[in-house]
């Protein structure tokens, strides 16, 4: 290809930069949001503060025990200087007098569970990289299976193969994950998972069922959006022009036909993928795995807020970074989105 | 049905008498028929158009919508991908059967041999590719040559199509363009080969007044330039009536009138092409009337009319005799050199209703 000219490249520098900007004010807005819903909207809900620290305290609990506990925990503090302190503790680490010894929670600190004694950040580290190594691999099945049945079937259009592949996939849209989970868990059993870094073999036949549970899904919901999209952009009057050039009829597909269909499918993607990387709950749990998902809901049984907080900002930072490079792929797609 | 033979017969009259090898016209359309299979029955959008185009001459086929004009264009170019699309007949390019060779001889002659330019501009360009990657697909699909070449070859087009800055706007995509430009670019791509046929799908229908005339003038000028035969596809007759050397008038997928430019505007035969030039507007006379539209709207294409496709829309069904408008289809009728019309009145009724009640409105 030829060089953009320099205009066009200064152009969509500017565009990136504005798109970055924006993320990370996104970023502070939903931790700003996420912190209010868990510590303001208790108290709304008619919580005092002496009951939620309370929560933090054994059963019948002594007055001065609750006391101190909100004054450590700085349940007592107006609410945007607990906020300051959270954000603070993200860069530069916290310390909390809990007990007889101060607790320090290193930097990042995502903060601390007072229930389990424990720092919530190198958890978190803990399990990306299993909820990480499933929404990945399941995607690169799901992305590439489910668009090639559909662009086959858009081409085929009432085929047999049409036929069967879209009833396929209304079957795989409508079975729940945790019952095509459990079908495959009594067909196929259970395996642990194994770090990629300790044997990457072992990685992905451990991650292998998994994967084609949660693809199925996905890649019967792709298959049916990329053969409506084929559908409709062959149909498109720019199609008609290629042939007209006599291109051969393939390339007239992937190149003219493919490349409009599945734009659409792009923005549709980033997100999918995002709310995955927030925790695929459902998968976590039937296979077992100790990904984000698994840990959000230990945390929502056992009220430990800190941990629920921390799994919402890691899956809400997900998701602002899957749409900036959503929004970034999408003006590299299409031209008309570039400048405006 | 011994009615059908008779009207073969006569049919054969109508048709231009099938040369052999290197006495073909330059494009040479026979009977040619395109149907579709549909749900709700058979469409026959072309049913037995014939006719002959020499290099360098311009054919205007003119129609309203739905008459079969583009669907007879696409049908040329090889462009009915849909299934159910039936095609029958025969078209000769060249001395080159088209719709009996197979599809991918006719993929390598479209954009080479012959081309088309369509009617939207802004539709018919990929949006996500700049104009000028476009244009060079289309020369390097025929041509082997490396990307410079074709891209030199690219710039050297928008130039002759007037577009300015070509290097610059080499780079920029359809929608920055503006809509003669678009059909600039379109023209440029079309003809980046070289084609000894161009095809013009209402080129300028979705243009204002003023880019008309430019593009108009363009494909003129590119015409005698290039000494291609250009087949010019409109429902405007003011569009053809400068640029067309020979008229082609379709209603419900049947030729009704066909003959030299100057036969059909001066001494058209048939009460539809009268119609046609009723409702143009003239900037060359005084507006005394207002214009005269066809009454009704045009036929279904399932259920095409019985006898003349035409006589419920036809101020002058009941001319001749014995119903017969009704039962029986008018198959076209020499009436002098090259012009022929299907019409059941008899040509002394037709001169007269031309010369006494419409030539004097017009």
């Amino acid at each position: 290809m030829t060089r953009p000219p320099a205009r066009r490249r200064t152009a969509v520098a500017a565009y990136i930069i504005r798109r970055v900007f924006a993320a990370v004010l996104l970023l502070l807005v939903v931790s700003a949001v996420t912190f209010a819903i868990f510590f303001l909207v208790p108290r709304l809900g008619g919580q005092t503060l002496d009951s939620m620290a309370a929560q933090y305290v054994g059963k019948s609990p002594d007055p001065d025990v609750i006391a101190a506990v909100k004054k450590n925990l700085g349940l007592d503090q107006p609410l945007y200087l607990q906020y300051w302190h959270f954000i603070k503790g993200i860069v530069v680490g916290a310390e909390y007098q809990f007990g007889p010894d101060p607790v320090t929670c290193n930097a990042p600190c995502f903060g601390y569970s007072f229930k389990t004694h424990t720092e919530i950040w190198p958890q978190l580290v803990d399990r990306i990289p299993v909820t990480l190594s499933l929404a990945v691999g399941a995607a690169v099945i799901w992305v590439i299976s489910g668009v090639a049945i559909g662009v086959v079937s858009a081409l085929k259009r009432g085929s047999f193969f049409d036929r069967i592949s879209m009833g396929v996939a209304l079957a795989g849209v409508s079975l729940p994950m945790f019952f095509t989970g459990l079908v495959v868990l009594a067909l196929f059993g259970n395996g642990e998972y194994v770090p990629f870094t300790d044997d990457p073999v072992a990685w992905a036949s451990s991650l292998v069922l998994p994967w084609c549970t949660l693809a199925l899904l996905y890649s019967a919901l792709y298959a049916r959006l990329t053969r409506a999209g084929m559908l409709e952009t062959m149909g498109e009057d720019y199609i008609r022009t290629a042939r007209a050039k006599g291109l051969k009829e393939r390339k007239v597909v992937v190149k003219h036909g493919l490349r409009s269909a599945l734009t659409p499918l792009v923005t549709i993607f980033g997100m999918d993928f995002a709310l995955l990387l927030g925790g695929a709950v459902i998968t976590e749990r039937v296979f077992s795995f100790q990904g984000l998902g698994a840990f959000a809901i230990q945390g929502v049984t056992t009220a430990d807020l800190p941990k629920v907080m921390g799994v919402t900002l890691v899956a809400a930072f997900f998701i602002v970074i899957c749409n900036l490079l959503v929004d970034l792929v999408y003006a590299a797609i299409d031209p008309r989105v570039r400048l405006s | 049905m011994s009615g059908a033979t008779k009207k073969d017969s006569q049919a054969a009259d109508a048709v231009p008498a099938p040369r052999s090898g290197d006495d073909h016209a330059f494009l040479s359309v026979r009977n040619l028929s395109v149907h579709f299979d549909t749900d709700d029955g058979l469409v026959k959008s072309v049913d037995g158009v014939s006719f002959d185009l020499e290099a360098g001459q311009t054919l205007g086929i003119v129609g309203e919508s739905g008459s079969g004009k583009s669907v007879t264009s696409l049908g040329i170019m090889g462009l009915h991908t849909s299934e159910r699309a039936r095609i029958g007949g025969e078209i000769w390019l060249d001395g080159e059967e088209l719709i009996g060779s197979g599809p991918e001889r006719v993929r390598k002659l479209r954009g080479q041999k012959m081309a088309m330019i369509f009617q939207d501009p802004l539709s018919a360009l990929h949006p996500y590719y700049s104009i000028g990657a476009q244009i060079v697909e289309a020369h390097r699909v025929h041509n082997k040559v490396d990307k410079k070449t074709a891209r030199k070859r690219a710039i050297e087009m928008l130039d002759r199509v007037g577009i300015p800055e070509p290097h610059r706007r080499y780079e920029d995509y359809p929608h920055q363009f503006s809509g003669g430009m678009r059909q600039r670019a379109m023209i440029a791509m079309a003809l980046v080969n070289n084609p000894q046929l161009l095809i013009a799908d209402e080129p300028t229908t979705a243009l204002d007044v003023t880019v008309q005339a430019q593009i108009l003038d363009l494909i003129r000028d590119l015409q005698k330039e290039f000494g291609s035969a250009v087949v010019m596809i409109t429902h405007d007759l003011g569009v053809v009536a400068e640029i067309a050397d020979s008229l082609l008038v379709m209603y419900a997928g049947r030729c009704i009138e066909r003959g030299t430019a100057e036969k059909v505007f001066y001494e058209p035969q048939h009460p539809y092409t009268w119609g046609l030039l009723g409702s143009m507007p003239r900037i060359d006379r005084e507006q005394t009337e207002r214009l005269i539209p066809v009454k009704g709207s045009p036929p279904s294409l399932i259920n095409v009319p019985s006898g003349c496709a035409f006589h419920p829309r036809c101020p002058y069904a009941d001319v001749p005799p014995d119903n017969i408008t009704r039962t029986e289809r008018p198959e076209l009728q020499q009436v002098s050199d090259g012009h022929y019309s299907a019409c059941h009145m008899s040509r002394e009724q037709r001169e007269r209703i031309w010369t006494e009640e419409i030539a004097p409105k017009l």
